[in-house]
């Protein structure tokens, strides 16, 4: 219980210097906006794009932009040195992990709140938002995955060098099942001929990775990042 | 970080000293004799005819990619669980001959599929789940090249991470039915014996050439350590 409050207080924390600055929030939604115009327009259409493509450029543009958004969020705990701090603090190593992991997948979720209907408004022959319920569990499995996994990276490559590149090189590798499942999800839902059966199997894949990996990062989290 | 009690690693490399060049001189010589095999003692096979040849140095290439993973992977769970850089030695010299093999796997393989299914590439189970793992590896170099001496642990879970998400893919590829299958009515279990002798001979070639490569790196990545461990304790003792 304790370790659960205190994972609430390390949220609340997140949330509330994010709300002060909105520094992430705007520049992550933004650049989530810019990537589905550079989509868009970039894809050869004449006059539409096919209808299959809209669920890989929706998870690219999460990917892409979740991952500006969660390097940012933890830049800013090295700033200060406020991530050391947050560690040597009473609260549970685990606390601070979760806390961290739920803020995280809060900001993903933003993004893709911001790119999922864009992407229905201008790709009109893809019916991405024709199954609301089916998409939005997938879009909070695989924000979780994600945020799960991110933080546990994000924190471990505050103590090292080029930390902002690394980023995405270690953490893709590890990601591409997740996004392999999410985009078929997405692709079962939003074909002319949605296949629900289909849609809900690789929504339980997404269910299983997010378990497992849940489970690993609190494994190894503390492993990780203590120096 | 205790390196008081250190020596410098030339005096207890001794092993290695000669167990790598013997090991090195058997895979020359076992490389030597399958290609011998291969070309000019084993039949042609039924169907692929001369292009099933490459089938003897691209399986062995494969389990030696398995196994360099599993070491790497191994080594680096015990290395986050108790810290001791002697494991963390054995995971980087396992990435490193893994990106090796894998990419020999890889190579051989697309050659292959050109041969036989006239494709380079494929999206099934076990080339995406190959190049999958390849591209966790190559991460995991990239992070100890670039990422400095304190990435050891980061780098750990990442192969640790990378090696759990790989069995996703089997579920989430289709099954090709033209891929060679493993098992008891598999590839290798129906070879004829001639063919049998040069595949497990190919295999065995391989595998010295994996422990040389894997014993002289890991000599090579314990005297990194130790350098940087010895500068690490001088400057605290106030030397350096």
């Amino acid at each position: 219980m304790n370790t659960l409050r205190c994972a609430i207080t390390v949220l609340r924390k997140d949330l509330l210097v994010e709300l002060r600055s909105r520094e992430i929030i705007y520049t992550a939604i933004f650049f989530a906006a810019l990537l589905v115009v550079i989509f868009t327009v970039a894809l050869p259409r004449d006059g539409r794009v096919d209808d299959r493509m809209a669920p890989g450029m929706l998870w690219a543009t999460i990917a892409f932009a979740g991952t500006i958004g969660l390097g940012r969020a933890f830049d800013r705990e090295r700033e200060d040195d406020t991530m050391r701090a947050l560690l040597l603090s009473p609260a549970p190593r685990l606390a601070v992990f979760l806390g961290k992991a739920v803020a995280i997948t809060m900001l993903i979720l933003l993004v893709a709140a911001v790119a999922t209907p864009l992407f229905g408004l201008f790709l009109t022959s893809a019916r991405l938002l024709d199954h609301p319920l089916p998409l939005v569990v997938l879009l909070v499995l695989g924000a979780l995955g994600f945020g799960v996994v991110g933080s546990v990276f994000a924190a471990a490559l505050l103590r090292v060098r080029s930390r902002d590149v690394l980023l995405p090189i270690v953490l893709y590798p590890i990601l591409i099942p997740l996004f392999f499942a999410a985009t078929n999800a997405t692709l079962a839902l939003c074909v002319t001929d949605p296949n629900m059966a289909k849609a809900w199997y690789w929504i339980s894949l997404l269910a299983g990775y997010d378990g497992v990996f849940l489970v690993l990062s609190l494994w190894l989290f503390e492993s990780l990042v203590i120096e | 970080m205790n390196s008081q009690n250190n020596q410098p690693t030339g005096a207890r490399g001794s092993t290695a000293s000669w167990l790598v060049p013997l090991l090195t001189l058997l895979a020359a010589v076992g490389f030597a004799s399958c290609v011998w095999m291969v070309f000019v003692v084993t039949p042609v096979a039924d169907v692929l005819f001369f292009n099933q040849k490459i089938f003897y140095f691209h399986v062995a290439n494969a389990f030696m990619l398995f196994l360099s993973v599993f070491v790497c992977g191994f080594a680096s769970v015990v290395f986050l669980k108790k810290r001791d850089g002697k494991w963390d030695d054995i995971a980087i010299a396992g990435a490193e001959v893994a990106v090796m093999f894998g990419l020999v796997v890889l190579i051989t393989g697309s050659i292959w599929a050109k041969a036989a299914w006239d494709v380079w590439w494929k999206w099934e189970k076990r080339l995406t789940m190959s190049l999958l793992l390849w591209l966790v590896l190559v991460a995991y170099v990239i992070v100890r090249r670039f990422a400095g001496a304190s990435a050891d642990r980061l780098a750990a879970g990442l192969a640790v991470f990378g090696c759990v998400g790989i069995p996703f893919i089997y579920f989430m590829v289709e099954k090709s039915d033209n891929h060679p299958q493993a098992g008891k009515e598999g590839v290798v279990a129906t070879l004829a014996t001639d063919m049998k002798l040069a595949f497990w001979g190919s295999v065995l070639t391989f595998f010295f050439w994996f422990v040389a490569l894997l014993i002289s790196r890991i000599h090579s990545a314990r005297a990194e350590r130790e350098v940087r461990e010895l500068r690490e304790s001088a400057m605290d003792a106030g030397v350096l």
